[in-house]
């Protein structure tokens, strides 16, 4: 079978209004896997509401969310998440009084033995499970940077911006998504930093095979640098789909974003 | 060999406060005028700010985190040995047993307010829940007592469980209110209520364990006899060694991680699988069985109980024992513990005043050090553990 050719994730007639407004109107929207797409438009034009309605935050009002063979439209937060579907957030959402390592473990919650028993009595097995949990958690962080990987224990509080989307990064990847949703992972960082983030974006891609990734993005050098193919949303509609640079030389993509009449 | 003597070198520090912390301690109990605990109280707090002026108190914690369980030990002996100091003094006996059993119940609102977030002033209404399981069936049944103190955090955890629905229907303050109002519905309930005694409440049977009988007094010989409070003392230390240790290994733990993650972010926890009301669910029983189980022994303690004890000012007391103490952090509640139970016992003139006390001091800290007074640190899953 030709891999790239299978849809991974897809909207169909996907709707979401919040009392008059209408965050998405009837999206179309299919990403294939092994695939970067990129989700770009305006402020408002809806892109974050579809990551909020993918993930179970919002519950759709309309159409569908296909998974693999399976329909998620309006699951919890927490089966999409068990379905394998990880996400980061827009304004970073991490724990900041927690270490590395916590904020690491929460992201591979489905994962680690949740058991009252196994937690509070045997403590031999869970030493052994905390070992292998840090051994990933140290492997992922060294994808990104390894001067980090030797600070685990640290509260992420005291970490710049681009440490703590790493973090957040590596939270979304610890428990091996099929997909992973990035909330514009540049926000809040300069050139420098963004550059360096797409590198590491890049790198932990190759160590994760067949990962897919939807991406929001303002920075169109790293739409451009990333992404396969790219969704331009506005007022919560569909405008235009194609490679960067189709959707760049589009007409209406111009208008929405420049305001070209 | 290198590292066991520099491991005993750095126990030096800890064992030191302690033993420091121990002698103030007699003394405090010991001096009988107003002025002199005055004074005691005033010298006290200079040497403390000192200590910490100086990183004494970083250089404690080293000691604590470093030989966790010879430092645990070490306080164990050092409350031993102040119970033998005051062997015959019924007064301070009470007290010090007191101290314990409330750091009992204060560890179960540490469970749920500093780990899961879930705020409970009904503290004292679960203490009291404990307290009249204990006196209902030591009076009318044959139940062994230690079968009475599990009943009395079972029943607390039950009843608890009434609250849940509400609790975790409501967000942060909205939960408190719940809170609030059962407190005050319990007092009530208890007031009116004739079977439990009403307002003159109910005797409770002194404890007897596998036949140690608590309340008589010890007698060693011909000529030294030891109040019978000793025993209580002894009972609470094995109560509270226990609920510490349970504590801890609950906050090392994905279980502890958990109930951090889901105070701290709901809606991320939400995205990463969490069942938010489960680890609420947890952390609320587990609390309120630690909060009755504090309260059976304290019934069978005092020998008779009233609902006077359990009011929403009670409730308020466990909630800024934690908040002074250092949410989260077990070690704060026994040093927070220690000075909101005995001060107002040993300084009359406070008595009356005490609830303005305890509201100035939790303003003060929230306003200065709102991590409290040992903030709680990060947690290490397995004490002594390295990365390679």
């Amino acid at each position: 079978m030709n891999g790239t050719a299978e849809t991974l994730l897809a909207a169909r007639g996907l709707t979401k209004r919040f009392g008059g407004v209408v965050a998405l109107e009837d999206l179309e929207l299919e990403v294939r896997r092994n695939q970067v797409l990129g989700l770009i438009g305006p402020n408002g034009s809806g892109k974050t509401t579809f990551f909020n309605v993918v993930t179970g935050i919002y519950a759709a009002d309309g159409g569908e969310v296909t998974f693999g063979r399976d329909t998620i439209t309006n699951l919890s937060a927490q089966a999409v998440y068990r379905a394998g579907i990880a996400r980061t957030f827009q304004r970073s959402r991490l724990m900041l009084e927690l270490s590395i390592f916590d904020n690491i473990m929460v992201g591979n919650h489905r994962r680690l033995n949740q058991g009252l028993w196994f937690n509070l009595a045997r403590r031999r097995a869970f030493r052994r499970e905390f070992q292998d949990g840090f051994e990933q958690a140290r492997e992922l962080v060294r994808v990104f940077d390894p001067p980090l990987a030797d600070r685990m224990f640290e509260a992420v509080g005291g970490f710049p911006m681009i440490d703590r989307r790493r973090i957040e990064i590596c939270r979304a990847l610890i428990s091996h998504p099929q997909l992973l949703l990035l909330d514009e992972p540049s926000a809040g960082m300069t050139h420098e930093e963004t550059t360096q983030l797409m590198d590491d974006i890049l790198e932990v891609r190759s160590t994760f095979e067949g990962l897919t990734i939807i991406i929001i993005e303002h920075e169109m050098g790293v739409i451009e640098r990333i992404t396969n193919r790219c969704v331009v949303l506005n007022f919560g509609r569909k405008i235009c789909e194609g490679t960067y640079q189709e959707v760049a030389a589009d007409r209406l993509v111009q208008e929405a974003y420049l305001g070209i009449e | 060999m290198n590292r066991g003597h520099a491991s005993r070198a750095n126990l030096m520090p800890g064992t030191l406060g302690i033993a420091a912390a121990t002698a103030f301690l007699i003394l405090f109990l010991s001096v009988e005028s107003q002025a002199g605990t005055a004074v005691l109280l005033l010298g006290g707090a200079v040497f403390v700010l000192g200590a910490a002026r100086f990183g004494g108190i970083a250089r404690m914690r080293q000691s604590f985190t470093g030989n966790e369980g010879a430092m645990n030990l070490v306080v164990v002996a050092a409350a031993l040995l102040l119970t033998g100091f005051f062997y015959d003094d019924h007064f301070t006996l009470l007290l010090v047993a007191t101290v314990m059993i409330y750091m009992v119940a204060a560890l179960g609102l540490t469970v749920q307010f500093g780990y899961a977030g879930v705020l409970n002033f009904a503290g004292a209404a679960f203490f009291g829940i404990g307290c009249y399981t204990a006196a209902v069936l030591t009076r009318n049944t044959a139940l062994p007592h230690v079968l009475v103190l599990l009943a009395g955090g079972v029943m607390a955890a039950l009843i608890g469980a009434l609250l849940l629905l509400p609790v975790l229907r409501t967000r942060g303050h909205y939960s408190a209110v719940v809170t609030i109002a059962f407190t005050l519905l319990f007092k009530t309930f208890l007031e009116v209520n004739d079977t439990l005694g009403g307002p003159q409440g109910l005797r409770v049977d002194g404890m007897n364990l596998f036949g140690w009988r608590f309340n008589d007094n010890i007698e060693i010989g011909e000529t030294l006899e030891l109040s019978f409070f000793a025993n209580y003392v002894v009972g609470s230390l094995i109560l509270l060694a226990l609920a510490f240790a349970f504590v801890r290994r609950l906050e090392r733990s994905w279980t502890g991680l958990n109930m951090d993650a889901v105070r701290l972010d709901e809606t991320a926890a939400a995205c990463f699988g969490y069942n938010i009301s489960r680890w609420k669910i947890t952390a609320f029983t587990v609390g309120n069985f630690l909060a009755g189980l504090a309260g059976a022994i304290y019934a069978m303690m005092l020998g008779f109980i009233a609902p006077t004890n359990f009011t929403f000012g009670d409730s308020l007391i466990l909630v800024s024992i934690v908040l002074l103490g250092g949410i989260g952090n077990p070690w704060g509640i026994a040093v927070a513990t220690t000075i909101v139970i005995v001060l107002p016992e040993k300084l009359q003139i406070i008595q009356e005043y005490r609830f303005l006390l305890y509201a100035s001091m939790v303003i003060l800290i929230l306003l200065f050090r709102p991590l409290g007074l040992l903030p709680r640190p990060l947690r290490s899953y397995v004490p002594g553990w390295q990365p390679k």
